[in-house]
This record gives structure tokens, sequence and C-alpha cells, in this order.
């Protein structure tokens, strides 16, 4: 799966708060919870973000409470992929999830605020179009492809008990 | 080889003869909680799952405390979504306004989590069961959902990392302090996927209450887990309790990736400053810091002793001038011995309001949100920016002693300026 669009770049440690308030956790629609994404630091960030666009940030990124209700958001408000040097540990899990999709990458710091970057997931390869350079990254262990192929944990569990019922 | 106690645990539930840091298990969940976030996204997933029951009633935890008792029309929707499911599959772990409490002070409390088990929860601060000798960890919604179908959880084992604490505390000095200091020292990503353990003899003469503020904050280092040994402290406290628990020990030769070894002898109470847990420094530190409110409880500190702790120091006394004092015990067990031991007539006669439990105004839900420019210490476990409310506002977070010191003076204060 090969994804294409705009960087918006964010700092280390991007906490849960950051990413969706507890205050519109009375809501569990992707879109609703996409309009207040990253409100708190960002304000401006839910009105500029196109639907492809990619988050790139730094170290611990989703650090803070097991809230989905944050990949929800991100991907509510039409972000494709986030880019990060590190993950927090639930954060990543819910990411793997509800299948959105995300790299890890010591060379996120590299990448800039509006370059256009193209990434591949099945193989972790991330072309920056913009600066003409190519960073690698570990692809998924299978077990997690498995879950992402199978369009989330759910649609994994329920084919596995099928294969298995077989 | 030896195994460390987060990895027999891991071991037991997963069916396997051995187990490797980095590998992928799937594991039976012995609990499996969420809230009145959480839940209704879980529930929702397992519905569109096409499975019609879950697969053991009582195994299932729902807890309406974030937002209740319902502070909106959409809050109020949200706990009826936990309510109605509960009675749907008969789960009877269901803890009704009334009934209800702040869930990681409740589930011990109710003996529904012993050491032992693996929990799985739906809400961050789930580590906080490691105090008991329990592999207790937060993940999300969908994991929820999953663990309904078929009671299970995928979890990549995680490498530990040991904690020694040698030297005897000062007074003032809690496990809330020892844990704000391990954060501040090794970061908010120190422990980054890792199992903490804590260990050596201050935690051997830490109670039981210190011990959840521990393991409380372990997610705030980024652990999977917190945990410390069962010893005859942790045997009595799950005495009374009909299931029966199973105490695991690490082997001495078990591997861990780092051994931090501290002597906390001189330790000062500690203060984690705006806007993250790792900003610490000691409470001598922060001269003359103004506060607007002071917040005591929370799952970290809204047990029986922190109140003790914190009404002895305001007792006869009356808070600033201008100061909000909100004091919400974590269960209905805890409210009741506050008002039976006069706790809650002195947080009233101080100047403070003693409110039902909730998570509330931790997470800046409702019950004290903190305005533009507002300062709050409190004894919670987050400070991220705009945690309690506004993103003009600010977070101090320490232990309850700290808390009402500062209550009483208006200014970050060491309690033992606090005179009789």
């Amino acid at each position: 799966m090969i994804i294409k669009g705009r960087v918006h770049k964010f700092s280390d440690d991007i906490n849960t708060d950051d990413i969706i308030a507890a205050k519109y956790l009375v809501s569990t629609d992707a879109g609703e919870l996409g309009a207040h994404c990253m409100e708190t630091i960002k304000p401006v960030f839910s009105k500029e973000v196109k639907p492809g666009d990619i988050i790139v940030a730094g170290n611990n990124f989703g650090c803070g409470s097991s809230r989905e209700h944050a990949p929800l958001a991100i991907k509510g408000c039409g972000v494709a992929a986030v880019i990060a040097k590190s993950f927090a540990a639930i954060f990543f899990r819910n990411a793997i999830n509800i299948g959105l999709p995300f790299l890890e990458s010591d060379d996120a710091d590299k990448i800039r605020h509006g370059d256009i970057v193209e990434i591949d997931l099945d193989t972790g390869l991330i072309n920056n179009l913009t600066q003409g350079k190519q960073y690698h990254t570990q692809a998924f262990p299978s077990f997690l492809q498995q879950i992402v192929e199978c369009g989330g944990l759910i649609n994994y569990i329920k084919k596995h008990k099928k294969d298995r019922s077989k | 080889m030896g195994y460390t106690i987060a990895e027999k645990i891991l071991m037991r539930h997963s069916g396997r003869k051995s187990i490797n840091p980095g590998e992928f298990i799937q594991a039976d969940v012995d609990v499996a909680l969420a809230n009145d976030i959480t839940a209704p996204l879980a529930i929702s997933e397992f519905k569109k799952s096409g499975f019609a029951k879950v697969f053991n009633k009582n195994k299932i935890v729902l807890v309406p405390d974030h937002f209740a008792p319902a502070k909106d029309l959409k809050s109020a929707n949200q706990c009826k979504v936990l309510a109605d499911f509960a009675k749907e599959q008969g789960i009877k772990n269901y803890f009704e306004v009334g009934c209800m409490g702040i869930e990681h002070a409740l589930l011990p409390e109710k003996g529904i989590v012993l050491p032992g088990d693996l929990v799985i929860g739906a809400d961050s601060h789930t580590c906080t069961y490691g105090a008991l000798g329990a592999y207790a960890t937060g993940m999300g919604s969908t994991d929820l959902a999953r663990a309904y179908i078929d009671g299970k959880c995928w979890l990549k084992v995680p490498a530990s990392v040991k904690f020694i604490f040698k030297g005897k505390l000062k007074k003032w000095v809690s496990g809330k302090d020892l844990i704000l200091y391990t954060i501040g020292k090794i970061g908010v990503d120190g422990a980054l996927y890792r199992a903490m353990e804590f260990c050596g003899p201050v935690i051997r003469r830490l109670d039981m209450d210190g011990r959840f503020s521990m393991c409380n904050m372990a997610i705030e280092a980024g652990a999977r887990a917190g945990l410390i040994e069962p010893d005859e402290k942790t045997r009595k406290y799950v005495s009374a309790f009909k299931r029966r628990p199973k105490f695991y020990c690490s082997d001495k030769d078990a591997r861990y990736e780092k051994v931090y070894e501290w002597d906390v002898s001189r330790l000062e109470p500690q203060v984690a400053c705006p806007h993250l847990p790792s900003n610490v420094k000691p409470v001598s530190g922060l001269k003359g810091v103004r506060i607007d409110q002071a917040v005591i409880g929370s799952c970290t500190n809204g047990r029986i002793s922190d109140l003790r702790i914190a009404a002895a120091l305001l007792k006869g006394k009356k808070v600033a001038k201008g100061v909000k004092l909100i004091v919400f015990p974590a269960t209905q067990k805890i409210y009741l011995q506050a008002v039976k031991e006069g706790l809650a007539e002195i947080f009233v006669k101080a100047g403070g309001i003693f409110s039902t439990p909730t998570c509330g105004p931790c997470l800046g839900g409702h019950m004290g949100i903190l305005a533009d420019g507002e300062t709050a210490i409190a004894t919670t476990n987050r400070n991220f920016l705009g945690r309690m409310g506004s993103p003009k506002s600010f977070v101090y977070l320490s232990n309850p002693a700290v808390a009402a010191a500062s209550a009483l003076t208006g200014r970050i204060t060491h309690p033992e300026k606090i005179k009789k």
C-alpha cells in the first residue's frame, strides 16, 4: 500500500490530550472527533489538513491516555498515515487495531513541515519527494501486518475463528 | 534461566513453557475493564462483530466514572450504554452511581483484581493493579471488544526494568514522590514498552495505598506495567476475598534490561511542573508559585490514607483566600470512611469541597475545570497542556500533603512549613 501526502510536523511527546481533548470524548464519531484534532496545541490544524496528508512527529507520539478516540480523530480529520521516531505503546496498538497506517523512523526529524512524502507500508520505505531523499524503516512483524491486512483486530479475530471452525 | 514476575504471569496466561521479551503472545485475560468513555466504543465494536454473547460475563467490569455522575446529556447517554449492555449480558460487575468509584481504586477494594491476574483495561492507569503483583495494562476499546468475543488479548512481551529503592523515607515523602522522582530521572518515555518492577526495602515498608500510587503512574514513563512483588502486606490486603490469588515473585536470575538503584533517604516531596510528569523538582525548589486550586483525590491519591494525611494538615485551619480546594475520595467506601473519621468535616470547615467519587477534575471533565491563566496543584497523574481545562492553565502534580499545605498558604508549600 502506497500513501502520498503533505507533511504536518509535530514535536516529541505529543500526548492524547493534545490529539483530542477530554471534553470531546462524549462522541465516538471519527468525523466529529477529527474536527477537534490537535486543537489544544495547533487550533488551525483541523482546518488546514487535507485528506491524504501525513503527520510526522518525534519521540513517544500518542503518550498518555488509552483513548482510541485519538487515532480515530487523526483518521477522522483525513490524515492518511503517521510517521514518528517512536510511538507510545497504547497508541501503537490502538492504531494497529483500528487500521491507521503508521511507521516508526529514526529519520523522522529530517522530514520538514510541508514536504511531500510517499510511504510504502509493505516495504517500510519513505520517499521524501520534496528533498529527493529516501529513508528505510522496519516493516511491521508479520502478526501485526496480518491484523492490518484484515482491516483491524475484530476482522482478524472473525477470520481466525472461521478458519478454526472449518 | 529465570523469569521476572511480569514474564511469569504472561507465561501462565498464554500457556507457554518459555517466554522472551519482544515475542507476541495471545493471552487469556482474568479481568476486562472499561469505563464510560472507552466502553461505548468497545460495545459498538463488539456489536458490529456479529457475536451475540460475551465470552464470560463474570470477567467483564464496567465502571462509569469519568464523566459520572453524568455531567451533561451526551455523557448521560454514554453512561447508559454501559448500564444497558450490563443488563443485556448479565454482567454483575457494573457499578452504577451510588456503588461506583474510580475504577482503579474500586477493583482492588472489591477483590475483583487479585495477585497473579492478567488484567486489561481500556484506561491507561490500569497499570495500578501491578501493586498487587498482577500484570495489568492499559489498552484501547477495540482490544476490549476482542476480549468480549474470545477472552483473549495480543501482547508483545515487555522487557523488564528493575528499580531498587534503598534507605528510609523522610516524613512527608510517599509512594507518589518515589514515582515522580523516577519519572523525573528517566523521562516520559524512559520505560517505553517496558515492565517496571519496584523493589527494595523502601517498597517493602510502603503501605498498599502508597504502592497503588506508584504503580498507577508507571504509564507516565511509557511503561506497559508497573509491578511490585507480593509480600505479607499484599497477602493481608487480599485475605478477605473469595477468589484465590496466585503469588508470583521474580527469580534471582531473572533478566532485566536495566537496573536502577537509588538511596532515597534524602528525598524531599517532589513536584512535577507544567506540562509534563517528568518535569520534576523538589518542593523546596518552587518558592512562590501561586495557586488558584488544590485538587486532592483521583486513582493516584484518592485513598483513605491520602485523605488522612491531607486532613491532618488542614484540621482547624482555613484555605488561603481565593483558593479552591477540591477533595474527591476515590470510592464510596473511602467516602464513608472519611465521613466516619471526621475527615469530610475537616475539609468542609477548612473551606474546601468534598465531592462524590469521579474522575472529573483530573481529566478536565467536570467538577473543577481550570480557567485561562489559573494554576492548580493536584494529586492526580497528568499535567499535560490543557489537561484540567484551559490550554492557558498550569498543573503541578504532588502528593496529598504538599497539595493540602499549598491550599493553606496559596503557594506551593512544603508541608513541614505548616505549624500545628
